[in-house]
C-alpha cells in the first residue's frame, strides 16, 4: 500500500514503511521527480510558478505562497495515499516542512481523507522508541 | 570583488522565487550566501533571541542572524525576506531587521514576496545594498565640486540640475515622455541655458531613476546609480542635514521610498510599489477627477478635513471609487482633497514606515512634497511635521550632480 509519511521528509519513517513492505509517499520522491525533469530549472526544489498556482487547490489565494508551494508537493501525495503515519511533536531534526501552517494543513488533509492513519507521539526514550517501532510494525502488517 | 548578501528567508524555495532573488543579486555583481549554522545552534539562538516562532524555517532565520551578529559568519549586507501575508514571518522579519541593525553595521533590506516576484523588482534594492557597501567613500561626500550635472529620469517626471561649487545654478523638470532621452535632453538644455554654461563645459554627469541606464549610456555619465542612495544624498544636502540621523520619505509617482540615514549614508530602506493607491499617481488621478491642476490640490486639501470624506483604499481603482462616492454624496472638494492626501499618508505609514525605525528629523522630498496637503497629512499621521527642503523635487538630480563630482 502507499503510505504517506508526516513529516514528509522523515528518513526514519520512510525506512520503516519500506522495511515493512509498503511504498512510502515522501518529500524525497516528490522532489526527485522534479529534479529529474530536465525541462524544469528552478533550483533548489524545482518548485515552479505553476506548482504554486496548483497549490490553490489546497489553500486560497490569501494563503502565503510558501504554503501553497508546499501543498503543491504534498497535496497530491495525500490524495494518492492509501494510509498515513503521522508523528506528532517531533523535533525538526526528525523531519519537518519548515512551516508550521503547512504542517497543520498536511495533518488536516490526511484526516479529512479518512484513510487508515497511525498517529503517534515522538518517542522521547529508548523504550518508547522500541514500542513505537513495534506499534508501527503491527499496524502496517495489519494493512496488508 | 563579489559582494556577499546574506539571505535570511522563509518560503523562497517553495514559492519559485529563489532563482529570481539570486538572479537579481548576480546582476549587480553580488552573490547570495547563507550563514552556516549547525542544528545544535538553532535552539540556543532562538532561546537567546527571545521570540520563539513555531515554524522551523523561521527558527533557522534567527540562528543565521545570530551567526551574523556574532561575527562568526562574514557578509557585506543582509536581505531578509518572507512570504507576503504570513503574520508569524512578518513579526520575525521585522524583529530580525531590528536585531541585525542593533548588532551589526550591515545594511539591511526587508521584503515580503509573492510567487510573482521577478528579479527586476528586486534590482534597485539589491543595487542599493551593493552601492552602500562598495561606494561608502563616495556616499560620504558632502560637498559638490566642479561643474556637474544630475539627471533624474523618474516614472512621472524627468529632472535636470546643473551644480557648480556646491550651488545649484540651473534646473528644470518636465513630465516624462515615452522616449527618456528626449525628456532628459529637453530639461538638460533648459538647465544649461539657465546656468549660462554649455554642455562641453560639464565635467561629470550622474544619472538616476528608472531611465538611468539609457541616460547614462547616452550622455556618457560618470555615475549611473539607483535612486535610493542618490535621492538620500540629494535630500540631506538640500535639507542641510548631512550629520546625524534622519528619515527620508519620498512619495513617488509610481513607488514610495522610506530611507533612514546616518551621516548622510543610508542604512535601511523600504521601497513600495505594489499599490498605486499609496503613490503620487493616486493624487494625480484625484486632481483629474476634481478637474483641478495637481499644484492646486495641496492648498485645497489644507482647507479641508479628511474626517468628513473618508477615503481608505489600498488600490487606486477602489480609491477612485471612494472618490466618486464621496463626490456623489455632495462632499466639499476641500474635504475630498484632504481625504485623498490622508489616504496616501496613511498607506505610506502602514506599508513603508512599519518596516523601518523612523528617525528624526523626517525629511519629505520628491515632487509630491510640493503638495502641501500631503505634507500636512504625513505630519498628522506621524505626529511630527516633516521638513521639506527647497527644491525638494530635485533630490535625485542634486544627488546625481553631487555624487558624480566625486569622480573628478
Amino acid at each position: 500500500m502507499k503510505i504517506f509519511i508526516d513529516p514528509p521528509n522523515s528518513l526514519v519513517l520512510f525506512d520503516l514503511v519500506e522495511r515493512f513492505g509498503h511504498e512510502p509517499l515522501s518529500t524525497m520522491a516528490a522532489i526527485q521527480e522534479r529534479v529529474d525533469n530536465l525541462e524544469v530549472d528552478m533550483p533548489p526544489m524545482n518548485v515552479t510558478l505553476d506548482d504554486v498556482v496548483k497549490g490553490l487547490k489546497y489553500a486560497g489565494i490569501e494563503v502565503p505562497s510558501g504554503i501553497r508551494g508546499r501543498m503543491a508537493l504534498w497535496g497530491p501525495l495525500i490524495e494518492e495515499a492509501d494510509a498515513a503515519i503521522i508523528m506528532e511533536d517531533c523535533p525538526y531534526s526528525f523531519g519537518c516542512v519548515g512551516c508550521e501552517r503547512s504542517n497543520l494543513m498536511i495533518k488536516y488533509l490526511v484526516h479529512r481523507r479518512g484513510i487508515p492513519t497511525l498517529t503517534v507521539r515522538y518517542p522521547e526514550t529508548d523504550e518508547d522508541a522500541v514500542n513505537f517501532v513495534a506499534q508501527a510494525k503491527e499496524w502496517m502488517e495489519g494493512l496488508k | 570583488m563579489t559582494i556577499k548578501i546574506a539571505q535570511l528567508s522563509c518560503g523562497t524555495e517553495y514559492s519559485s522565487v529563489q532563482y529570481e532573488i539570486e538572479k537579481a543579486a548576480r546582476s549587480v555583481g553580488a552573490s547570495i550566501v547563507y550563514p552556516d549554522v549547525s542544528a545544535a545552534d538553532i535552539d540556543k539562538a532562538v532561546e537567546d533571541f527571545g521570540f520563539k516562532p513555531r515554524s522551523p524555517q523561521l527558527k533557522l532565520m534567527i540562528a543565521r542572524a545570530a551567526e551574523l551578529a556574532s561575527g562568526r559568519y562574514e557578509a557585506d549586507a543582509v536581505f531578509i525576506t518572507t512570504c507576503f501575508r504570513c503574520a508569524e514571518a512578518a513579526l520575525v522579519r521585522n524583529e530580525l531587521r531590528r536585531y541585525i541593525q542593533e548588532h551589526t553595521n550591515l545594511p539591511v533590506v526587508t521584503y515580503s514576496f509573492t510567487e510573482r516576484l521577478k528579479a527586476s523588482q528586486l534590482l534597485t534594492r539589491m543595487e542599493a545594498l551593493v552601492t552602500i557597501v562598495t561606494r561608502k567613500e563616495l556616499l560620504a561626500r558632502e560637498r559638490q565640486t566642479g561643474l556637474t550635472v544630475g539627471l533624474d529620469s523618474g516614472s512621472s517626471t524627468t529632472k535636470a540640475v546643473v551644480m557648480e561649487n556646491n550651488k545649484i545654478i540651473g534646473k528644470d523638470w518636465t513630465p516624462s515622455g515615452a522616449v527618456v532621452v528626449e525628456s532628459a535632453t529637453q530639461v538638460l538644455n533648459n538647465a544649461l541655458e539657465q546656468a549660462g554654461v554649455s554642455f562641453d563645459q560639464i565635467e561629470a554627469i550622474g544619472t538616476t531613476g528608472y531611465g538611468r541606464f539609457t541616460l547614462g549610456e547616452h550622455f556618457k555619465a560618470k555615475l549611473v546609480q539607483e535612486e535610493l542612495t542618490v535621492n538620500s544624498k540629494g535630500a540631506v544636502w538640500l535639507a542641510n542635514k548631512q550629520k546625524g540621523e534622519a528619515t527620508i520619505i519620498d512619495i513617488g509617482g509610481m513607488d514610495n521610498k522610506a530611507i533612514t540615514v546616518r551621516d548622510g549614508i543610508p542604512d535601511n530602506f523600504t521601497m513600495g510599489g505594489i499599490c498605486a493607491g499609496a503613490s503620487g499617481r493616486f493624487l494625480q488621478m484625484t486632481s483629474n477627477r476634481l478637474k483641478i491642476d495637481i499644484t492646486e490640490l495641496g492648498r485645497l486639501a489644507d482647507q479641508g478635513d479628511w474626517r468628513n470624506a473618508k477615503m481608505n483604499s489600498y488600490c487606486s481603482v477602489f480609491g477612485i471609487q471612494d472618490l466618486v462616492t464621496t463626490l456623489g454624496e455632495g462632499k466639499r472638494f476641500e474635504d475630498v482633497a484632504c481625504a485623498a492626501c490622508h489616504s496616501v499618508a496613511e498607506q505610506v505609514y502602514e506599508q513603508q514606515l512599519q518596516e523601518i525605525d523612523v528617525r528624526h528629523p523626517i525629511i519629505q522630498v520628491g515632487g509630491t512634497s510640493l503638495i502641501s496637503g500631503l505634507v500636512t497629512q504625513i505630519g498628522e499621521v506621524l505626529g511630527e511635521q516633516p521638513i521639506v527642503p527647497p527644491d525638494s523635487q530635485y533630490i535625485g538630480a542634486v544627488g546625481g550632480a553631487l555624487l558624480s563630482s566625486g569622480f573628478l
